[in-house]
């Protein structure tokens, strides 16, 4: 009888445990990773947050005495972003991915989520994007994910030093996205060292492992999916703008918003990936463009600018502009990046450059440091096969992967909002 | 003579003179100078780019000079003067009125809508702008609320620019308006045409108070301007001035082919 009524409990308790971790499971919409990474997450799905939270946009001078070329006069004092909480709490950097801004959507949704759930949150800018390079690059060739990271840690002090005075903070975070992610494991590193936040808990969210295998892979996405070729791309930019205006035309309730792209993938679901994929890839050769024709203006790279030629404010750039979108960033990386490191260190060789823009890297520091946290997608695009399993190896508990997302697809899904959240609350006060 | 006081177009008008002649002239190629020996690029036009590519990025822009000297003028226009205007207002209005405010101008601009949807003989629409109209006029308060468009009845945009490219008119040249910022012929035509309608025929008209008409162009500007998002050479690109053009004449592409 008690034997009998035992199995009962047990079973019972099996259901139960059954059920809960059903009712648990990840329900984000769009189990294609391309999807995920070109549509995000829906608005009417996403975590609900604050329509307007109180943003200061703020700059700073790192380099006074910086020429700033003509042209690129807008980037010559870097921006960031703060908000603060009227009491003592903790303080979270953030930094954005490749080639995004401190106010690009993401960043606008973590801040809105770190400052509901009560952080002083301050936004800031890739090393990747023009405004960085120009205004907070010590060398104004990104890239080197060490030397950009040790300039990102510079500029959280000067960030500090000046608004520091008007905000109680109670402990320092630290978080990033994609490219800001892997830069946040550096400038961790670099803190432990100079120890001037002491970041108690750092999270890295779809960090890349290997930079050089994600450019590669990002790099082929455009190049391998217009169809007929990249000199073809104005016939794929016409098609895409006539699918748009079909959208807008017949689709109902159809606005140009952040929601745009979530409608037009419902209205006219494309038949293969093909186009998703060219997009992804666009969008990263748009950020490659800016950041290299940055560096070469103010550099004298001798790039795709001749070294002398003095380009003024109202000046036409637009062949550069067409000479940049034919070339990869791996272009980049041969013709710019990698010549800089031999003009500092002439020992350098190209597969060590190669091995020194990765996670495995410091792999021995993630691995022991308690302060890590990882949350990244099974399906994220950016990874090489067997980079999720590194990933998972070298963070083991501390990492949460879900199931799907793509790239940061998933960033405003209200699992992973509460993921990232909780990683932090955890360890607040 | 029949002709109202139209003051955007007599300000557009003059500030368009005043500027052409402060910029005629000039130049958008970067100076080269003879003395100097120009070591070629890694990658230079010649080897990278091919013939006959056709480029989406290139858009119709004789006048770039100008152009791009009216988009700077605008970036300091908004820095200086019409963004600290625009931010004053949002700190005193409290954002449900400024809500209010928004339906209200929309509700004026119907006129528009009404038309240009009858001009490009989409009946329905005109019928759902006329509707709208009365429905937002009566219902809506003077058009402070907006319950058509919850009673199925979505506002149906329409201008004269769009109603020019629906009959099959090109965009022309691109052309950077001051203070209102890209556009090119057709749609600057368009522009033109629909203030004087506007003025002249539609509620200004109705009105008929020079005074009440100036307050609402006023009020009106500042609204959008509220309503846009968009800041100079914020995008992060250096070659924002072509993004944005490619963008543009995209956008207007898609709103006429609705």
């Amino acid at each position: 009888m008690t034997k009998q009524l035992g199995r009962i409990l047990l079973v019972s308790f099996f259901i139960t445990l059954l059920i809960t971790g059903l009712a648990g499971a990840y329900d984000y919409p769009f189990t294609d990773p391309f999807v995920a990474t070109v549509v995000g997450t829906p608005s009417e799905l996403s975590e609900k947050l604050p329509s307007k939270v109180p943003v200061k946009v703020d700059s700073i001078q790192m380099f006074p005495d910086r020429k700033v070329p003509g042209k690129l006069w807008s980037f010559s004092e870097l921006r960031y972003s703060y908000t603060r909480q009227s009491g003592p709490a903790p303080l979270i950097f953030l930094i954005a991915g490749t080639g995004a801004s401190f106010n690009s959507a993401k960043m606008i949704g973590m801040q809105k989520a770190f400052y509901q759930a009560g952080y002083h949150v301050i936004s800031l800018t890739s090393p990747t994007h023009p405004n960085f390079v120009v205004a907070a690059s010590t060398s104004g060739v990104p890239g080197d994910i060490e030397e950009d990271s040790a300039d990102l840690y510079k500029v959280m002090q000067k960030v500090w030093q000046k608004i520091g005075k008007k905000i109680e903070v109670t402990n320092f975070y630290l978080t990033g996205y994609s490219l800001g992610a892997a830069n946040s494991a550096f400038v961790a590193k670099l803190d432990e060292q100079e120890k001037v936040f002491n970041f108690r808990k750092v999270l890295l969210i779809n960090p890349p492992v290997s930079l050089y295998n994600s450019v590669l892979i990002l790099d082929a996405l455009l190049e391998e999916n217009i169809p007929g070729g990249l000199d073809n791309f104005n016939a794929f930019y016409d098609r895409l703008i006539n699918a748009f205006a079909d959208v807008y035309a017949h689709g109902e309730g159809v606005e140009f918003n952040n929601d745009f792209l979530y409608k037009a993938y419902e209205y006219r679901k494309p038949t293969s990936d093909e186009p998703l994929k060219a997009l992804i890839g666009m969008s990263f050769r748009l950020s490659s463009m800016n950041m290299a024709f940055a560096t070469d203006v103010l550099t004298k790279a001798n790039y795709v600018v001749p070294k002398n030629l003095i380009i003024g404010r109202h000046d036409n750039t637009h062949v550069y502009s067409k000479v940049l979108s034919r070339l990869t960033f791996l272009d980049y990386f041969h013709d710019v990046l990698l010549p800089y490191a031999q003009s500092q260190n002439p020992q350098v060789t190209e597969p060590q450059m190669i091995k020194k823009l990765s996670l495995r890297r410091i792999e021995d520091y993630i691995r022991t440091s308690p302060k890590f946290g990882l949350i990244h997608n099974e399906d994220d695009i950016i990874l090489l096969p067997g980079e999720i399993d590194y990933l998972r190896g070298v963070f083991g508990e501390r990492a949460k992967v879900f199931p799907s997302g793509g790239h940061c697809g998933n960033m405003n899904y209200p699992d992973n909002v509460a993921a990232m959240i909780g990683f932090f609350q955890a360890f607040k006060q | 003579m029949f002709m109202k006081t139209d003051h955007k177009v007599r300000l557009l008008f003059a500030v368009c003179c005043t500027l052409v002649l402060f910029v005629s002239g000039c130049s958008v190629t970067p100076k080269v100078d003879p003395n100097i020996a120009y070591e070629p690029p890694k990658h230079q036009a010649e080897d990278v780019l091919r013939e006959g590519v056709v480029y989406a990025s290139d858009v119709y822009d004789p006048w770039e000079g100008m152009n791009r000297r009216i988009y700077s003028f605008n970036y300091y226009f908004d820095k200086f003067i019409f963004l600290p205007i625009v931010r004053t207002y949002e700190f005193i209005t409290p954002d449900y009125v400024e809500d209010r405010v928004s339906n209200f101008v929309d509700n004026v601009f119907e006129f528009n809508n009404f038309t240009n949807n009858l001009l490009q003989l989409k009946f329905k629409r005109t019928g759902i702008t006329l509707v709208r109209f009365v429905v937002n006029t009566t219902v809506g308060v003077a058009g402070l609320w907006d319950p058509a468009t919850g009673w199925g009845m979505p506002r149906q945009t329409e201008d004269f620019g769009q109603t020019l490219g629906h009959y099959g008119v090109g965009h022309g040249p691109y052309i950077v308006l001051p203070i209102l910022g890209p556009s090119n012929l057709r749609d600057t035509t368009g522009f033109v045409g629909d203030t004087l309608a506007f003025n002249n025929f539609g509620p200004p008209y109705w009105v008929d108070d020079d005074d009440v008409a100036l307050a609402f162009t006023v009020v009106s500007a500042i609204d959008k301007r509220h309503r846009e998002s968009f800041r100079y050479y914020q995008s992060g690109s250096p070659f924002e001035y072509g993004m944005i053009r490619m963008l543009y004449t995209s956008k207007r592409e898609i709103e006429i082919a609705k």
